[in-house]
């Protein structure tokens, strides 16, 4: 039970070359959106989904960034900008001090290696018809690291860092637990010891009990290899174990983003109030006794987003500005310098948002 | 506490159990061991071995019988009157054909020729058919736009009329057959290995060989071929007995192999004038060519059955109900019924 795989501590430690920051990744602007074609035979573009629209966020070395939002807020479509799966629209992503947005496959190649991502589906990101072994190889054969006997050595050393029996290798994905398929990815994501690991949604396909092992895993990862985590997920409260920051999304854009404490203890944005509110509390209690905000209606297409703020629509404290005018993202008055919130009328502690937003509307 | 440990100990029982076999079951072997279970499927196996068996074979039966393929036997292969000889009569077992010749050795070395077109083609129509496919469909955009409306137009081309042209141009022979069968076998393969791979590369663990850096022709040989290898075996398992077939329909057409090379073809070209003088002459090859493809096509039927658990389970639950009659009696009354009222409704509506 080796706690580092030898012979490739030195890639871990060796430290980012250039930039004297303390971010290993700056996401600048970033903007996707996707053409919407209409049908028939030539096919123009007739909208677009406005999935990420201009998102900016640091993930500081070592740490984990949480990122939350519902179904559709475009924060699997973020991941994937970064780690430079689909074409930018624009913006920049700038990774250990060097810009990687559009990078063509072979100049990426080098930081293929340092960005892994994590798939939310064990099941469907492990290929049924190939052997684990091969799987958790791939990341050696593709960069040529590592062949053959040694190939199998680091799979197998890999296969016990993440919790599996090394014997396994020769086994197929269909085999596996659905807990054990996600250390299989986190195996196949760790080959290369990269510096940066995107979890998509890794736990929210698994059983609650799963779910604690593999968070545990992935934090004694981080422990052991100074991993950077960008961590996306819908449940707050994994979130908010996991992530020493977190991001907030609605719609392509940033609600509010700053410390984990801040952000869960003193929510400034509605739409972060309302999330919290909507997620059950283990104490009974406590449930009893707080408020709940029960926002109305649906995420609006993001094909044609609301003007001005982008909840306004879904707002308990929305008032007239906020339909024409974008909020800044930015520290509101009494915030930490790192807590920003898009919002004009922030949320003042001891607010009781829920009472408002029906008061508003009768 | 106590739950913690019960959940280990759990754990530690179901490793210890599985220790034993480590080694995974791959896809082929449960698919044989699903195959292995259909009779009709295992008959097939049988009878195509039983045919390659006895082409290859084909030289040794000659001999034993000292009645080379291309031998005329005027004497005792044919009667007074000129007309092939009787099955059983002067040691020809099938008989002879129109000028003499030993049916039964003939038929044999048909099969050779038969057997050798039909995997020879069908072995170069997957290898294209698989490559274009994959290529269309992974690459998308111009490139599958191109190769797409390609395969279309190879499909809607008359090969009959390609195979006459081909034919009066180059002249007949083994390899011209081979590759205008194979020119239009491999479209098929190609069209379905496109519309597989358009599928298969939305999958996660397609996006997550791409984000370990892999290149196209990476994922697609490595993550999407073995993905495609079942529906491509059961597309080949068909394709042989259509390639049989089609060598058959040019031979008899006089396009594809000439005397006197014996195909299944010529032979019942040659025998087109006989049958009524002459049943074993057209009924013997006829049969042969009957049972080889049917051999395929029920064992490529078995293959796609045993490949895909659901539709195996289907009909497993069919063959149930056909034997326990006096149970699933009920069931059965009882699905058509509410089908005749909307046949009755349909049919008022239509009148």
């Amino acid at each position: 039970m080796s706690e580092t795989l030898p012979g490739d501590s030195a890639a871990v430690t060796e430290p980012g070359p250039g930039t004297g920051e303390d971010s290993l990744v700056h996401v600048n602007n970033l903007v996707k959106y996707f053409p919407v074609r209409g049908s028939g035979l030539i096919s123009r573009t007739v909208g677009q989904v406005q999935a990420v629209d201009g998102v900016s966020l640091e993930i500081p070395r070592g740490k984990t960034v949480g990122l939350v939002g519902e179904t559709g807020c475009g924060k699997s479509t973020l991941a994937r900008c970064i780690a430079g799966l689909i074409p930018v629209t624009s913006g920049q992503v700038i990774f250990d001090g060097r810009n990687i947005t559009n990078l063509p496959r072979r100049t990426m190649q080098p930081y293929r290696r340092e960005i892994q991502m994590i798939f939310q589906d064990p099941y469907g990101s492990l290929n049924p018809r190939r052997r684990v072994g091969a799987i958790i190889g791939d990341p050696f054969a593709v960069h040529k690291t590592a062949k053959g006997g040694e190939r199998k050595r680091k799979v197998q050393e890999l296969m016990e860092r993440v919790g599996l029996n090394p014997e396994h290798f020769n086994r197929y994905p269909a085999e596996f637990s659905g807990g054990q398929r996600q250390r299989i990815g986190v195996a196949r994501a760790l080959a290369l010891r990269p510096k940066l690991i995107i979890c998509d949604e890794p736990v929210s396909a698994l059983d609650v009990s799963i779910q604690a092992q593999v968070l545990n895993l992935l934090a004694d990862l981080q422990a052991d290899f100074g991993l950077s985590y960008l961590f996306i997920a819908h449940d707050l409260e994994v979130v908010r174990h996991v992530s020493h920051e977190v991001i907030v999304m609605y719609l392509g854009r940033v609600a509010e983003s700053g410390p984990r404490d801040p952000v869960y203890d003193t929510p400034r944005h509605p739409y972060t109030t309302a999330l919290l509110s909507a997620a059950p509390a283990a104490d009974p209690d406590a449930a009893a006794s707080r408020q709940r905000i029960i926002l109305t209606g649906d995420v609006p297409s993001p094909i044609n987003p609301p003007s001005g703020c982008r909840f306004h629509p879904r707002c308990p404290k929305a008032q007239e500005l906020c339909g024409h005018e974008d909020p800044p993202l930015e520290v509101k008055p009494g915030d930490p310098a790192n807590h920003l919130t898009a919002c004009h009328f922030p949320v003042q502690a001891g607010e009781v948002l829920a009472r408002a937003g029906r008061r508003d509307r009768a | 506490m106590s739950l913690v440990t019960e959940f280990e100990t759990e754990a530690h029982g179901a490793e210890a159990a599985s220790e034993q076999s480590i080694e995974g079951r791959s896809q082929w072997q449960l698919t044989w061991r699903r195959l292995r279970r259909d009779k009709v499927a295992m008959i097939c196996i049988v009878v195509i071995v039983l045919i390659a068996l006895l082409a290859i074979l084909a030289p040794v039966f000659a001999s034993l019988t000292h009645h080379p393929p291309d031998v005329t036997f005027p004497n005792t292969g044919t009667t007074s009157a000129g007309l092939p000889v009787a099955p059983g009569t002067n040691g020809f077992l099938l008989g002879t054909d129109s000028v003499g010749r030993d049916l039964l050795v003939r038929i044999l070395y048909g099969a050779r020729i038969s057997l050798f077109v039909g995997v020879v083609t069908t072995v170069i129509a997957a290898l294209a058919g698989v490559t274009v496919g994959m290529v269309s469909g992974y690459f998308g955009g111009i490139v599958d736009a191109v190769l797409a409306r390609f395969i279309d137009a190879v499909l809607a081309f008359p090969y009959v009329v390609l195979a006459l042209a081909l034919a009066a141009v180059i002249g007949p022979s083994l390899p011209v057959i081979i590759a205008v069968i194979s020119f239009f076998s491999w479209a098929a393969i190609s069209r379905i290995v496109r519309g597989q791979t358009l599928s298969l590369k939305e999958r996660e663990y397609v996006e997550a060989a791409r984000s370990i850096g892999a290149g196209p022709w990476r994922i697609m040989f490595i993550d999407i071929l073995p993905n495609l290898l079942a529906p491509v075996l059961v597309l080949c398992t068909l394709a042989i007995p259509a390639a049989i077939v089609f060598e058959a329909t040019l031979s008899f057409l006089g396009l594809g192999i000439q005397e006197p090379t014996a195909s299944w073809g010529n032979i019942l070209s040659a025998a087109e004038n006989y049958y009524q003088e002459a049943w074993w002459f057209v009924v013997f090859p006829a049969v042969a060519l009957l049972i080889t493809t049917l051999a395929f096509n029920l064992l490529g039927d078995g293959i796609r059955d045993a490949m895909d658990p659901r539709t195996e389970r289907i009909f497993a639950a069919g063959r149930k109900q056909r034997r326990g009659r006096g149970r699933s009696s009920t069931d059965t009354s009882a699905a058509p019924a509410p089908a005749a009222p909307g046949a009755t409704a349909s049919g008022q509506v239509a009148g």
